[in-house]
């Protein structure tokens, strides 16, 4: 027997996505959300209905702060992340000249990030460590007298750290949408007489647009979400949302993980909205 | 060709430094995993050996390495596996436009946006709940499915919105039916988009760490053994099991661009019969 009904062929095709989403997805979101009203005794927790996780995350000043620091975080990662990732992409696609060597000198860019997550980040201890590579170095340029001692487990290596990993998400996406600009377009702007700047300013920046805002979703979002970098990265002195949810799992505090979680989820989902509100992603695949 | 403009020379200069950035900490450890049995984790070298590659042989010394590359590498098989399969499944169910597609759509891209740590916490909460027992294979092999299956559906929309659909219809016209479409047609023309399916679930899956931090059970994963490693392991036997990891991607992403490029040689030659008189 064929099956005609493209809707109800469609929805065959698509169940096993479903299943998984609604399992891992959709069931986990729902749970989160109910534990979070859910109390907590030092050795386990017990179902209620009560707003006490709520109430602590709202009234503590700490909370408040570890959320500020989440956005600093995001945003110092997003501008430099946005400018590096810009610079390499308009090279690539603007001022390499053959398809060829654009593929290989992206792949060159890929292939660091074939190595695990956390051996990348570990790998940067041994260069801004307090007897690492760049101390060493600027002592011996006579740049400085003593190590700096900001340089590792600071603010300063989190977000080096964030731009190392994140950096590609941004390259690729806009990579990907300036390939697919005309180039006629911007010979149409020379002979207009527009200079280099005005073309990237009035052609390029425009059209690249959607790749710009799929690249700050994803840099924001893992940004926000991260638990593992600022640890590791921070020595533990500097805390986001992440490390919060992190440090109360730690302590069996699931209630209070979740409510922290559901809190953090709303904020992720709301800064999403409103980046896409500048682009229709189903369009630009 | 016209001579290259100031800005040229300019942004090439920064591109270098980008992958400078880009390599420096992991060269960086590949030489220090070099490091002499008297060496510590950073800069001087302390002679030159293989010393520490030889420790991760030794298991006593490390924990469960071994093991936890055998999950890591079985349960990334399976990932991978599932996600080529399901992620072609739904490529094709978006193609027909079916009602609630939109729904599902935006789940998926939920999916792909939310952090890591909530699918780890609700979904450790759910199989705790149910009395389920966490296991790197069930919960932890869902877990990954949701990171990898909106990346695959995604590669799926970028292939299938460049697919020729006149290949397809030129097959209806010679009375194929559905099935035989599908099977002669679409599959053998998206391949080597599939291998990049293939590529990226198993990469991403062997190198998931959060969303597999609460569901993974007693037995850790690759990421989760090198994490706890991180913590408690100060000698640089981590850096070689570093270095050993990256060869072992490289072998992989290697030998899959190569059989890309064998499958597009093949093509070139079996491809066509034009011109040759069949």
């Amino acid at each position: 027997m064929q099956i005609r009904n493209r809707h109800l062929l469609g929805w065959l095709e698509a169940v096993p996505l479903t299943l998984v989403l609604v399992a891992f997805l959709v069931a986990p979101i729902v749970m989160i959300v109910i534990v979070s009203f859910w109390g907590a005794t030092e050795f386990s927790i017990y179902p209620a209905f009560q707003f006490d996780n709520y109430a602590y995350l709202f009234g503590s000043k700490v909370v408040l702060s570890v959320f500020i620091s989440t956005f600093k975080y995001a945003l110092i990662t997003w501008i430099f992340t946005f400018a590096i990732g810009f610079t390499v992409a308009y090279f690539l696609a603007f001022h390499i000249r053959s398809l060829t060597m654009q593929v290989a000198l992206f792949l060159i860019c890929t292939i660091p990030f074939w190595t695990s997550n956390i051996i990348r980040m570990i790998s940067w201890i041994p260069f801004l460590g307090r007897n690492g590579i760049a101390n060493q170095t600027l002592i011996s340029w006579g740049v400085i007298d003593e190590p700096l001692e900001w340089l590792l487990y600071s603010d300063f290596s989190v977000i080096l750290a964030f731009v190392h990993l994140y950096t590609l998400f941004m390259v690729v996406p806009i990579f990907n949408t300036m390939m697919r600009i005309d180039k006629s377009l911007l010979e149409a702007a020379r002979d207009n007489g527009a200079s280099g700047f005005q073309t990237l300013r009035h052609v390029i920046l425009p059209l690249t647009k959607p790749g710009i805002m799929i690249g700050t979703i994803f840099v924001v979002t893992l940004v926000m979400g991260d638990f593992i970098t600022v640890r590791f990265m921070s020595g533990s002195q500097s805390a986001n949302v992440g490390r919060l949810i992190s440090n109360d799992i730690g302590l069996l505090q699931y209630p209070s993980a979740a409510a922290t979680a559901v809190v953090l989820l709303c904020t992720v989902l709301i800064v999403i909205a409103i980046l896409l509100r500048f682009v229709n992603i189903r369009k630009e695949l | 060709m016209d001579r290259r403009p100031p800005s040229f020379y300019f942004l090439s200069a920064f591109f270098v430094l980008f992958l400078l950035f880009l390599y420096g900490p992991t060269f960086t450890i590949g030489i220090l995993s070099f490091q002499g049995p008297q060496g510590g984790l950073t800069f001087p070298m302390r002679g030159v050996s293989m010393h520490w590659f030889a420790d991760l042989f030794q298991e006593q010394a490390v924990g469960d390495i071994w093991g936890a590359f055998r999950r890591s590498f079985a349960l990334g098989l399976m990932v991978m596996v599932t996600t080529v399969v399901v992620s072609v499944m739904a490529g094709l169910a978006f193609r027909k436009r079916f009602a609630g597609s939109a729904v599902l759509f935006y789940l998926a891209i939920t999916s792909l946006v939310i952090p890591s740590i909530l699918i780890s916490l609700g979904v450790g909460l759910i199989f705790n709940q149910l009395g389920l027992k966490i296991h790197w294979a069930t919960s932890g092999f869902g877990s990954q499915l949701t990171w990898t299956l909106p990346f695959g559906l995604l590669i799926m929309f970028a292939v299938f919105n460049r697919f020729d659909r006149s290949f397809e219809e030129a097959a209806r016209d010679q009375g194929a039916t559905a099935w035989q479409t599908l099977r002669h047609v679409v599959l053998p023309i998206i391949a080597p988009s599939l291998i990049g399916v293939a590529l990226f679930g198993f990469t991403l899956s062997y190198d998931e760490f959060a969303r597999t931090l609460l569901t993974a059970g007693s037995y850790n994963t690759l990421p989760l053994e090198i994490f706890g490693m991180t913590t408690n392991v100060t000698t640089p036997v981590i850096y070689a099991l570093g270095t050993l990891t990256t060869l072992f991607s490289f072998a992989v992403i290697g030998s899959c661009l190569l059989l890309v490029w064998l499958m597009g040689k093949r093509r070139a030659r079996f491809g066509s019969d034009a011109g040759k008189g069949l």
